[in-house]
């Protein structure tokens, strides 16, 4: 049945008020966004199989709004999404960031779940800022949209041994022979080929690798792996591993009376907190090559005093400094677009050029594919729970102790 | 290569194989009386394990001492099981039980995950670094302690079985179950304590296995299949096989790992499990059912 409606006097008068409301303001909602927060999808593994770096990355991002407030930069509104530590999670949350209204996105440690997420930030127009990631060819595929502070596999590896040629000269000791050990996943034996390939660029790197041992990355039990490199009578132990692995290595060393003269990681776990926790005094001396930040900058001191803050004990480290450096591209380029308009954002970030930030190197600029190609990569030491800078030297805080100290000695 | 090394390869392998055993035992146990597989045998012992680090940490209790009150709470834990959830699904069909177990070690993985997060943890006792020296050859400590509770552990449980008289109405019920029926025996009540002795000794071995490694709560499921692999290759109901399939499978991991490549030891496991299989399906302790 229908009904009939009558438009009143004051149905009209209240009408023609509301639309007078709507026009009138609706300017003023233009000019108001320019002022209002950023939207930004943060994306990070908080669950799965990388959960705990999800986690650790989600500590940069947690000291990230003060920061921001300091340096005189508009505030972002995080939006969190969990990529679950798979691709496929990565790029359905990425799409629903966008549709619920996120403005850029950010994320997501993982160079698989970073590609899946790149696709999406590219085909919808959205400004994607990875903060980890290195596989090199995510930005290699000509994208608008994309953009990377963070160093790529290839540059990570030849500024490891150009660290360690640098090292070495520094002590006036080094090593002739090393094993490589390596776990068997696909980040190992990326690097396996990897490290392979970038030590024959460099014929100044003191040692030769005279054992190469793969490893499960679920192991329990790493005595075998441990009995066959100490077989071997290296003196250097290369490692690409993770955490786990790190420390029960580090245990079979000792308990095996193994003292390598330097380990020399190129990868995590032998820098990460819980390894200083677990090990205590055993836990000093290992030389890890990485992607970290320079001690001596003026912001990386802030960065340390937030950070120390809002997570008491935690030591600053690359998922803080990176998951930091891409919401403040973000901000930065927030600022000097004026808009939150994705192209005029991603004008912005490729145009951005900050000198006063956290990573090593010059400062954070993109090249014409959306790679900061000016960072640089650090040599840290283990040195009483603590971790030091030892080369290279422009971004350096401490001088490389060489060789180690040997485990019955500590 | 010197026959030192692998001489304290094959012996690292025994005992790494022996704390397996013990593991392994628990689910032969539950399996030989109950006659139900334990899907969540390795998540039951991620918890004693997340138990030592409790008792560690809060309260710097070493696991060697710990090794029997973990083992009672892991006992209650599998008696109070078996009462309430396991005992409705005993006649059942036995894809209900494997989703209900499957059920249950996906509940322990995401309840430890929330309360522990999913970092690995360890502990590090006085004796965490030491090692023996018996002539050049070195053998980690933790291991042989390990390896020595687990032997007392197993030859307890043997003794029980043989000589108590609970123990012989436990191995009545595993023998016939209608029988055990007709003579009065309280059969739910002895199947509860059968599931509470299985997971008190894979409490057992997850305080043990506490020296020798770190625990996540994802590590379970690898646990439970190890356990499998043991228990086949051993025979399925055999509690010396679980023993001696923990030995096997030791052995040929470490020396599989050493001579060919550390990064397939599990491959080598899987072999001789495929092998047992092939020539002696009821496993190399297991009796031949007609």
């Amino acid at each position: 049945m229908a009904s009939k409606t009558r438009i009143s006097r004051r149905t009209f008068t209240a009408g023609v008020g509301a639309a007078g409301i709507v026009a009138g303001t609706a300017p003023f909602n233009i000019i108001s966004a320019q002022g209002a927060p950023l939207k930004v999808g943060v994306l990070l593994p908080r669950s799965g199989a990388q959960a705990g770096i999800g986690q650790d990355c989600q500590r940069g991002v947690d000291i990230t709004a003060g920061m921001l407030k300091d340096l005189k930069l508009p505030a972002l509104q995080i939006m969190s999404a969990d990529t679950e530590t798979n691709v496929e999670v990565a790029r359905a949350r990425a799409e629903r960031l966008i549709n619920e209204g996120a403005q850029l996105l950010m994320g997501a440690f993982d160079s698989g779940q970073s590609t899946a997420i790149a696709q999406v930030a590219e085909q919808r127009g959205i400004p994607f800022v990875i903060n980890i990631a290195a596989a090199p060819p995510i930005t290699e595929q000509g994208y608008k949209f994309v953009f990377r502070n963070f160093p790529t596999a290839g540059r990570i590896l030849a500024d490891a041994f150009e660290n360690q040629i640098e090292i070495f000269k520094a002590t006036g000791n080094a090593p002739k022979t090393a094993v490589f050990m390596h776990v068997n996943d696909t980040f190992g034996s990326a690097m396996q080929k990897g490290i392979t390939a970038t030590l024959a660029k460099f014929p100044d790197t003191p040692y030769k690798i005279v054992e190469t041992i793969a490893y499960d990355m679920t192991a329990r039990d790493l005595s075998v792996e441990v009995a066959k490199a100490k077989a071997a009578n290296a003196e250097a132990l290369v490692m690409v591993s993770r955490l786990n692995d790190a420390i029960l290595l580090t245990r079979e060393l000792i308990k095996q009376r193994w003292s390598p003269k330097a380990i020399l990681s190129m990868g995590p776990g032998w820098y990460e907190d819980q390894y200083l926790k677990t090990l205590g005094k055993f836990g000093d001396g290992p030389m890890s090559f990485v992607p970290w930040y320079d001690p001596n900058k003026k912001l990386t001191k802030a960065l340390e005093v937030a950070l120390a803050k809002a997570h008491p004990g935690v030591n600053l480290n690359t998922n803080h400094v990176y998951s930091f450096e891409a919401l403040l591209v973000a901000a930065d380029a927030y600022k000097r677009a004026g808009s939150a308009d994705p192209k005029a954002l991603a004008d912005a970030i490729r145009a951005t050029n900050i000198k006063d930030n956290v990573s090593p190197g010059p400062g954070i600029q993109f090249d014409a594919k959306g790679q900061n190609s000016a960072l640089k990569n650090s040599a840290i030491q283990n040195r009483g729970g603590k971790l030091v800078t030892i080369a290279p030297k422009t971004a350096s805080n401490a001088k490389p102790e060489h060789p180690m100290k040997p485990y019955n000695n500590r | 290569m010197s026959a030192e090394v692998i001489l304290k390869i094959a012996i690292s392998g025994v005992l790494t194989g022996l704390v397996y055993g013990l593991m392994a035992l628990g689910l032969s146990v539950i399996f030989g009386v109950v006659r139900v597989v334990n899907f969540a045998h390795g998540e039951m012992m991620t918890i004693a394990m997340y138990l030592v680090i409790v008792c560690f940490t809060a309260f710097g209790l070493d696991p060697l001492v710990m090794l029997v009150p973990i083992s009672a709470v892991l006992f209650a834990l599998g008696y109070l099981m078996q009462r309430a959830i396991i005992n409705p699904f005993i006649n059942r069909p036995e894809h209900s039980q494997f989703m209900l177990l499957v059920a249950v070690a996906l509940i322990i993985v995401n309840g430890l995950l929330l309360i522990f997060g999913p970092d690995s943890q360890g502990i590090t006792t006085s004796y965490s670094f030491d090692s023996f020296d018996l002539g050049g050859i070195i053998i980690d400590a933790g291991k042989v302690y390990a390896a020595l509770a687990a032997i007392v552990v197993a030859a307890g449980l043997f003794a029980f079985f043989r000589l108590t008289l609970t123990g012989k109405a436990i191995r009545a019920c595993a023998d016939n179950y209608n029988g055990a029926l007709v003579v009065g025996l309280n059969v739910k009540q002895l199947y509860a304590l059968t599931f509470g002795i299985g997971a008190a000794c894979v409490g057992a071995a997850g305080t043990m296995l506490m020296i020798v490694t770190d625990v996540t709560p994802a590590i379970g499921p690898a646990y439970t299949l190890l356990a499998f692999v043991i228990v086949i290759t051993g025979g399925l109901g055999s509690m010396t096989g679980a023993i001696v399939g923990g030995i096997l499978i030791g052995l040929t991991e470490a020396l599989g790992g050493f001579f060919f490549t550390p990064s397939a030891k599990t491959m080598f496991s899987f072999a001789i499990l495929v092998l047992v299989l092939l020539f002696r399906p009821q496993g190399i302790m297991g009796r031949k059912t007609a």
